[in-house]
């Protein structure tokens, strides 16, 4: 395990599972994140993220299988890894009572930074996420992408080698996001590891690498280009007439994956078991209501529907 | 030096907290005060004007005199007139009155040989010539109001008759020590300080843990390199200069409304009143790690705070309790600390010689604040 310290490696997990009672929440997972790397977990409510992130930061011991972050064996050495982590929850936990500056005062001390340091590294950190006009503000009384400038704020006022954002923007609006995102990719190019949880594929797609869970196993994982590339269906963009009918009809054939509207089109995931998929569709009864057939690009969207849909809801 | 730099940022953050909460700042100080004044005057064990009724059998200027010779002692106020003795008992029984006087016929033959009045002959001890000269229906279910009536058993009667008291000379001489006019606020003033301590502190702290629960910071509070036992230090610290606060408003008042004196030091008084805060701190603590939210938290701090009121001897002597519920009492840090102030503030005590009690209250405090840190995970699991 010594190699980690050396290596390349943030955090790798060995057959990782945690059982709730009878309820498997992580199931074998197998994980290694890079350093300098925005790792993203990408899967519906209910799959295991949160699970996934509370053990790789030691807050869960894990039921089965083992985990090494930043060279610290979990759960073993977690209060030594305390001070090389950031941790983002998906609620907001700072204090609501307290005014932005006080919450960030609170956390420099808990991390061990007083006097003079302190009160310049609170003064960059309201500089960069945009909170000085707000610093007397109660936390309470913010937006939620104030608040979530303040989160971040505060997970890496000490400047973390690792980053774990759960869920980071569920309650933030887009523009607000790309905004955050602009933010992640400085830290990590100032060298933070950042692990992040989401359920937007426009988020997910920003990330390095990403796993995509559902139901506690991870269906799949590696670049967005390339899990976009090795994708195991076909997509198909197809104008017709009746598009409800035609949904309804395809989705009986065995070897199409999913069909969803978008707008005037319909968009057809067709497995790869069909090598023309065009012919395909131009042979079926019911191709007459078809007016226009593309072969297009797939979407990461796409990709999440092909190698999910078989777990719980 | 770290370690430090988190209690204070633990204590600032609290103490923040508790500036911006105005509703719990201000119970802070209305707590002492209005209990003070409510029970400074309300707990009187002195039974006075017990609302009676009278039936008259006999109708004659003898028992007036004798219902207004028992008006004069103030204990009971005759209120109402009955006519038969069954109308009397429904009176009782509607709660209308809890006793009646029941003056028969022969009142005046009964006062002439009764031996108090002295004229009995042959000798008044002859059962067969003295008898009782009335009878009062109590209504017995409440055991103060019948202990005042039967007070009134033994009455001297002789003035009836314009002669004068008979002196007769005591078994026993009886001195009364530290409160001689026998005022209940002597003794309710520093148990107050007790009862109200042990229920803001405990209050305070049982929800202290729970409530960064239930708002979700704990789960970023235990991602931070603050430990257990720091944490559970900075929270407590701002209600122990909370206690001392409440103790001087009931200790001041209390010298300054009711004129209870503090004969004891101050010093001596200081130390035992940290201790108990300190204990009851912790104890709110152990609650505040084992409930699951914050109403769990109110009923495990009623658990505990009644039997601080009813058992530590505030309302009841201890020595009157059975065996098992003073094992009980002693469990209870209120008991020690009731004995304390009441020895310190009355009695003049020096604390050394009742120096168990402040043993006691220090076991409770230290062990309470390791049982809470080791119950105190810092995971989910």
């Amino acid at each position: 395990m010594s190699l980690i310290a050396n290596s390349e490696l943030a955090i790798e997990a060995r057959q990782l599972s945690r059982n709730f009672g009878s309820l498997t929440a992580i199931d074998h997972l197998d994980l290694q994140v890079e350093k300098c790397r925005i790792y993203g977990f990408l899967g519906p409510n209910g799959c295991g993220k949160t699970t996934a992130i509370r053990m790789l930061t030691g807050l869960l011991k894990p039921s089965t299988g083992s985990i090494n972050v930043l060279g610290y064996q979990l759960p073993k050495d977690a209060e030594k890894l305390r001070l090389k982590i950031g941790y983002m929850t998906q609620k907001f936990s700072l204090y609501d009572d307290l005014t932005v500056k006080e919450n960030l005062q609170f956390l420099a001390k808990i991390y061990g930074l007083h006097g003079k340091k302190q009160q310049l590294r609170i003064n960059e950190l309201l500089d960069i996420y945009g909170l000085d006009t707000k610093s007397s503000q109660l936390a309470g009384s913010m937006s939620g992408g104030q608040r979530q400038r303040l989160a971040l704020a505060g997970a890496v006022l000490h400047k973390p080698e690792l980053l774990f954002l759960d869920e980071p923007t569920s309650a933030v609006d887009p523009e607000n996001r790309r905004e955050f995102w602009e933010q992640l990719f400085d830290l990590c190019d100032q060298g933070t590891t950042i692990l992040v949880s989401t359920h937007y594929m426009d988020e997910a797609e920003r990330c390095h690498k990403l796993a995509i869970l559902e139901a506690g196993i991870k269906r799949a994982d590696g670049s967005p280009d390339e899990l976009m590339n090795n994708m195991h269906a076909h997509v198909v963009e197809v104008v017709a007439n009746d598009i409800r009918t035609l949904k309804q009809q395809l989705l009986l054939l065995p070897d199409v994956i999913s069909a969803a509207q978008l707008g005037a089109r319909l968009r057809v995931l067709i497995s790869k078991n069909i090598y023309q998929p065009i012919e395909f569709l131009k042979q079926l009864p019911l191709s007459k209501t078809i007016k226009e057939l593309t072969l297009v690009r797939p979407s990461l969207e796409d990709v999440f529907v092909t190698c999910t849909g078989e777990g719980r809801q | 030096m770290n370690s430090l730099l988190r209690i204070q940022a633990v204590f600032i953050k609290e103490l923040m907290q508790l500036k911006r909460d105005h509703m719990t700042f201000g119970m802070v100080i209305m707590i002492p005060l209005i209990q003070l004044m409510l029970f400074g005057f309300a707990i009187n064990t002195n039974i006075r004007h017990v609302p009676v009724g009278v039936v008259d059998q006999s109708q004659s200027g003898l028992s007036r005199i004798l219902v207004q010779t028992i008006s004069a002692t103030q204990v009971v106020n005759f209120s109402q007139h009955y006519l038969t003795i069954e109308e009397a008992q429904l009176a009782i029984s509607a709660g209308e009155v809890h006793a009646v006087l029941i003056i028969p016929n022969d009142v005046s033959q009964r006062l002439v040989r009764h031996q108090s009045v002295g004229l009995g002959y042959p000798p008044a001890s002859d059962e067969e010539t003295s008898r009782p000269i009335a009878q009062w229906l109590v209504d017995g279910s409440d055991t103060m109001i019948a202990a005042a009536i039967k007070g009134l058993r033994n009455m001297p009667l002789a003035e009836l008759l314009n002669k004068p008291a008979n002196r007769s000379t005591p078994t026993f001489e009886v001195t009364l020590l530290y409160n001689p006019e026998q005022r209940t606020a002597v003794n309710i003033v520093p148990g107050l300080v007790a009862v109200i301590l042990t229920m803001t502190m405990i209050m305070f702290t049982s929800a202290a843990i729970v409530r960064e629960r239930e708002r979700g910071n704990l789960e970023m509070l235990i991602t931070t390199p603050v430990r257990s036992f720091e944490l559970m230090l900075g929270k407590i610290i701002p209600y122990v200069f909370i206690g001392l606060v409440q103790t001087t408003i009931i200790l001041g008042l209390g010298y300054s409304v009711f004129s209870v004196p503090i004969n004891g030091s101050l010093f001596q008084l200081g130390a035992a009143t940290l201790l108990f805060i300190a204990a009851s701190l912790v104890l709110g603590l152990v609650i505040s790690t084992i409930a699951k939210n914050q109403l769990q938290s109110m009923q495990m701090t009623i658990f505990v705070l009644l039997p601080s009121i009813l058992l530590s001897g505030f309302m009841f002597p201890y020595e009157g309790m059975p065996l098992a519920a003073q094992y009980i009492a002693e469990a209870l840090p209120a008991t020690h600390f009731m004995r304390l102030i009441r020895g310190i503030v009355l009695r003049d005590v020096d604390v050394f010689n009742m120096r168990f009690d402040l043993y006691w209250l220090l076991t409770f405090t230290l062990a309470g604040l390791s049982i809470a840190s080791l119950r105190f995970k810092k995971n989910l699991d």
